[in-house]
């Protein structure tokens, strides 16, 4: 069983860049779970067809110690196992300890079985606190990808995030598996990401293209392999699927300074006008 | 005596060599310039301290001895309950007031779907509950660590909970995790009884009106006091806190004079008083006969009324005639003994004056959670650092109040006065002290075993974490905290009670009869090869 956890900035598309991923490897046979530890709730959505999933904290919160497996994971398009981990309404209480507690309730309730390939965690953002690090604490997840686009921000969180990875290598035994470039169509984006992924000691592991697909199959509560299988961009995340599948560099990343990164972006993210 | 305190400390590695031995000093008062010692500063992480937290400070000490409101302690429910009367605040209805609601404790007890959903809706909840089965006038909330990191607005539901039901509600930051010790809930409790309860009531005052601060009333202290200051003829308008209540709070502001006992915990009440409202302050103690007399005279110097001090002079004949027997009769038990002491911030200091009254030496004595000015006097207090944990505890600043400011003695009599009595003034404790006794800040475990071989006091008076460890090593120890299950101690009856217990514990022939392991049995030996970083 790999455990995989996929990070990066708020709003880079990891949910959607998970789904479309596992949709790839399900349609490969694999056997997925996808745990969502976003207290959005919304990690789920295309692989169910909606927002049909009541989460792990919800149940036990109203259930209270009650509650059983059935009702928190429910099985999607290609099989994909989907659970959400939820949280609190935002600005009271505390998400990351919600995400402990959670993945705690699964692990007792016996949701990682043995038949499983790979366990997916869409974790929330930057690596705000240590609930949020939960995945790649204590050994769970093994493998981390992190999304990132050409953008100044997303690389900054992403640096951030190898930060955290980087601590927790050494104690949980993590290991970045590569960044995952979701497009934005900015100049010299995959030169940008290749030298910030080989700066931190890692790869880029694959450059998804920016289609309008993608928003059509969300808008219809759909991955993009389910929705149009014989489009470019279905071919694109089965491109993703097998690299992370076939995947072997893992590496315990090497984040840079600030002045580093500005220097990368001063090298490859400007185009010569 | 300095090779012995080398040789303790030297067992150190090396840095936390050079950070304990700035904390313990041996005194010697011929030195050019004052001695100065480090105090209230973190403890290393790995030694045995037996300091508390800011919750244990705030709650505990401060707010958890006020009578007449409901203290909520919002978190887990280990901090209500462990915080829940062991100190033996003591506390019973007078006149016509109603409500005592110490008996009780309060919590909210969070849970682990607390933390994660906030806990604010079981706050509310708890309040919603006791305001309808207790009826309270007023309630405190008090923070813990988990609501802090979580968030909790606990300044907001205050105020909702004001609106909602119209009572006093009024909150406390203390999460545990702030400042070095529970010295800084002690401030941020002070903080917010001159911000919330003085100057809110309007009480006729009488004309010898008078605040005692830094009272608990552990086992019936404040009683003993309040009653000797009454027989005089004093108008005591509230103690803080012990036995207290937010009603005599509330017209604190009125007194034209505030004693100070434990200075440390209460200072910054009397200096804010002194700022806004005008009343000056008088460093007394009510530990010891002779102490209570010189207090009670130094009291009766700043009113300044001849019958007020031949009404003094009477109480205090009176009291000695009936007290100093008892004492007589217990002090050949204690002469020439020694003791050592290591509590709270200011007791340690306060019992010199007992022990001095017994015909005994104090050896060693040590705060837990003292700053500077407690050992080294308040002249020291421009002179202190601030450091990061200081400046993270809110310092109020306050201007003089345009209806309520009033100064009680002209300034030049006040300049007189002082020269003659601790006006506005605390001495500290290192000044009190012999010439080759020991100051020792924040000791912990190795430190109270190596001085006890050394030093061999025949008390140490201390609290309950170092009580057992004193007993085994074959020395009578005597809780300063709690007294263990006696009381009071205080005043000139108390006095009397403290030479008993005393007297007791040092002829109780249990401590010939232990036989600690290390007497019979080989110890095992460790030696310190290097320090790991």
């Amino acid at each position: 069983m790999r455990q995989i956890a996929i990070y990066g900035k708020g709003g880079i598309g990891k949910s959607t860049t998970t789904q479309n991923l596992t949709a790839g490897l399900g349609e490969m046979g694999k056997h997925i779970m996808i745990v969502g530890c976003d207290p959005k709730a919304d990690s789920t959505r295309l692989v169910l067809g909606g927002l049909a999933q009541k989460s792990v904290l919800d149940t036990l919160r109203e259930e209270g110690e009650e509650v059983e497996l059935d009702s928190i994971l429910k099985p999607g398009v290609f099989g994909i196992r989907c659970v959400e981990s939820g949280g609190p309404e935002p600005g009271v209480g505390c998400a990351g300890r919600g995400i402990i507690t959670s993945i705690n309730m699964l692990e007792s309730l016996g949701a990682y079985t043995s038949d499983l390939d790979y366990v997916f965690y869409d974790v929330l953002g930057d690596v705000v606190c240590g609930g949020f690090a939960m995945p790649i604490r204590e050994g769970k997840a093994q493998e981390i990808y992190i999304v990132a686009s050409g953008e100044m921000m997303a690389l900054y969180a992403a640096n951030n995030i190898c930060k955290g990875v980087q601590k927790y290598a050494n104690t949980g035994g993590c290991r970045l598996g590569g960044i995952i470039c979701n497009s934005r169509k900015v100049d010299g984006e995959k030169e940008l990401l290749e030298a910030f992924a080989q700066e931190l000691g890692s790869q880029l592991i694959y450059f998804v293209p920016r289609d309008n697909m993608v928003q059509r199959a969300e808008i219809n509560k759909s991955t993009v392999i389910a929705f149009e299988p014989e489009c470019d961009q279905a071919a694109a995340y089965r491109g993703l699927a097998n690299a992370i599948d076939s995947n072997d560099m893992f590496v315990v990343p090497k984040p840079m300074v600030q002045d580093r990164l500005e220097e990368i972006l001063m090298e490859h993210g400007i185009l010569d006008i | 005596m300095k090779d012995v305190v080398n040789k303790i400390v030297d067992k150190y590695p090396a840095s936390v060599f050079k950070n304990r031995k700035q904390h313990i000093v041996l005194v010697d008062h011929d030195t050019e310039e004052p001695q100065t010692i480090t105090a209230n500063t973190r403890t290393i992480p790995g030694i045995i301290t037996s300091r508390g937290c800011c919750y244990a400070g705030c709650k505990g000490v401060v707010i958890g001895p006020i009578k007449d409101a409901i203290t909520i302690t919002h978190g887990p429910i280990g901090c209500a309950y462990y915080s829940w009367l062991t100190r033996r605040n003591k506390a019973k209805l007078e006149g016509n007031e109603t409500d005592n609601f110490l008996q009780y404790c309060f919590s909210t007890d969070l849970q682990e779907g607390d933390i994660v959903f906030g806990g604010e809706k079981k706050l509310k909840q708890a309040i919603t509950e006791v305001v309808e089965t207790f009826h309270p006038k007023n309630i405190m909330i008090c923070s813990t660590c988990p609501v802090g990191l979580i968030g909790d607005d606990i300044n907001a539901v205050a105020t909702w909970a004001e609106a909602q039901y119209g009572i006093t509600v009024i909150p406390f930051s203390c999460e545990g995790y702030k400042g070095v010790t529970q010295s800084a809930g002690h401030h941020i409790a002070n903080n917010q009884i001159i911000k919330k309860i003085v100057g809110t009531g309007n009480r006729e005052v009488g004309k010898y009106s008078i605040n005692i601060l830094g009272e608990y009333n552990i086992g019936g202290d404040s009683w003993e006091i309040e009653r000797v200051l009454k027989k005089i003829g004093y108008d005591v308008v509230s103690v803080m806190t012990g036995n207290g209540s937010v009603e005599n709070m509330s017209n604190a502001h009125k007194a034209n004079l505030n004693l100070v006992q434990c200075y440390r915990s209460i200072n910054y009440i009397a200096d804010m008083i002194n700022t806004k409202y005008g009343a000056d302050w008088l460093k007394v103690n009510f530990i010891g006969l002779q102490s209570c007399v010189d207090s009670l005279r130094d009291l009766a110097k700043y009113f300044d009324d001849p019958a007020l001090v031949a009404r003094t002079e009477a109480v205090i004949a009176e009291e000695l005639a009936e007290v100093q027997p008892i004492i007589e009769k217990y002090r050949p038990v204690c002469e020439g003994k020694t003791a050592a002491m290591y509590v709270g911030g200011s007791r340690a200091l306060h019992y010199q004056y007992m022990f001095n009254d017994l015909g005994m030496d104090t050896v060693l004595a040590g705060f837990e959670f003292a700053h500077r000015d407690d050992y080294e006097g308040s002249d020291v207090i421009p002179f202190i650092k601030e450091d990061a944990d200081s400046k993270n505890i809110e310092s109020l600043h306050l201007e003089p109040d345009e209806q309520k400011y009033r100064l009680f003695i002209p300034r030049e009599k006040f300049e007189k006065l002082r020269q003659e009595i601790p006006l506005n003034y605390f001495g500290g404790m290192i000044k009190f002290m012999n010439n080759g006794s020991v100051v020792v800040d924040d000791i912990n475990h190795y430190e109270i075993d190596e001085f006890i071989k050394i030093l061999k006091p025949d008390i140490f008076c201390a609290g309950i974490k170092e009580k057992y460890q004193i007993h085994k090593m074959g020395v009578f120890s005597k809780q300063l905290h709690s007294y263990d299950y006696s009381g009071p101690y205080a005043g000139f009856k108390g006095a009397a009670n403290f030479a008993r217990d005393i007297a007791m514990g040092l002829t109780a022939p249990v401590w010939n009869m232990i036989q600690p392991p290390w007497k019979t049995e080989p110890m095992l030996e460790g030696y310190y090869i290097k320090e790991v970083v």
